[in-house]
């Protein structure tokens, strides 16, 4: 009985050891958590407040920002993956860019058009 | 110890960007260190990450080509509560809940690796009751906006596309979290029988205390928390 318990252990940290297991202080999680609630609380308030223009946008994306890269790191482990694996999922994103500025360019050219043709705004 | 060096020989691993390097020139198994599951589980997540950003990419081509002012989101989904008007009260609530539910779902991914079997099934039910209250929340507010005249083509407040755009992301999101409620129940239903302490092999586990398909399960929630902070961000604030 011994044994084969023993063995049972053996087996499963072996298990761990391949999958790199992640084990990491409960004290972090709830640190992540508590800023994710006051990043959260935050973007609210420029809602709240009636930010407006320039200094609303630059809130809401950095706000964003910080707490995607929190749950992303921490929650979800990037922070400690290998690089191999953590640049395959967070290099192709990128060119999401590309396709936003072309997107950009395209609706500014139908918003153009628009106005021209029914001569709104 | 022995363990360390079964299949590959951990030790030999080069670390930071010539880790890197070496680990994608290798010829062997790019992700090492990384079980199956989880490598297939990120390229899901990965692609899904396109498929929203496609949404919300095709939402600002609409916002920004319309000659017709956007919907205030502000007083859209505000709620009137004792006389009072709150501007996006019911969308806050709803991005408390979820980031609950993923605190719930770090603690019982800690728990698991710990191979606390209660704490980590009773924390994934967490989870999946505060996922389920997300869902209901997003259920109340289709149907008050319905109910209020908005439809894909039409609503009463400006430029037609709000619809389409709000029913597209939100709905997509929304399916997400219910998969991910039917699969937290489902896995934490194993963990409290104790599926993955036996020594038995199945798709979710090796057995013998192999806990990874929390972990796997709580890649996915975490991800559906992410996605809502980006819709939380280009669609409701901005």
């Amino acid at each position: 009985m011994a044994h084969s318990s023993q063995t049972a252990g053996t087996h499963a940290k072996a298990a761990v050891d391949e999958h790199g297991g992640q084990q990491h202080p409960i004290r972090l999680y709830l640190l992540v958590w508590g800023l994710l609630f006051v990043l959260s609380a935050a973007s609210y308030y420029v809602d709240y407040a009636g930010l407006q223009g320039l200094l609303r946008w630059t809130l809401i994306l950095i706000f964003m920002m910080l707490k995607a890269g929190l749950i992303v790191a921490v929650f979800m482990h990037i922070a400690w993956e290998r690089l191999a694996l953590s640049y395959a999922i967070l290099l192709p994103p990128l060119a999401l860019i590309g396709l936003l500025v072309i997107l950009l360019v395209e609706s500014d050219y139908t918003v153009a058009t628009r106005v021209m043709e029914f001569g709104s705004r | 110890m022995e363990s360390k060096f079964q299949g590959q020989d951990q030790t030999l691993l080069q670390q930071g960007h010539s880790g890197f390097a070496a680990d994608w020139s290798s010829d062997q198994r790019v992700f090492k260190k990384v079980s199956w599951g989880k490598a297939m589980m990120w390229i899901l997540l990965l692609s899904d990450t396109f498929v929203f950003a496609c949404f919300l990419v095709a939402y600002m081509t609409a916002r920004s080509s319309t000659t017709v002012d956007w919907p205030n989101a502000s007083e859209v989904f505000a709620l009137h509560i004792g006389g009072h008007n709150f501007p996006l009260l019911l969308i806050a609530i709803m991005t408390f809940v979820l980031i609950s539910s993923s605190g719930t779902m770090a603690m019982a991914v800690n728990n698991a690796y710990r191979k606390a079997r209660v704490p980590t099934a009773l924390l994934m039910l967490a989870t999946a009751a505060l996922g389920a209250a997300f869902v209901g929340m997003q259920a109340f507010e289709w149907t008050k906006l319905i109910s209020e005249g908005v439809r894909p083509w039409e609503n009463p407040w400006g430029a037609e596309q709000f619809g389409a755009s709000f029913f597209m992301i939100t709905g997509f999101h929304g399916t997400h979290v219910t998969i991910g409620v039917i699969f937290l129940v489902i896995i934490a239903r194993k963990v409290w029988r104790g599926d993955f302490d036996r020594d038995e092999r199945s798709w979710l586990s090796s057995g013998n205390g192999d806990y990874e398909g929390v972990e796997i399960m709580g890649l996915y929630w975490h991800f559906v928390d992410l996605v809502w902070v980006f819709i939380f961000a280009f669609f409701y604030l901005w």
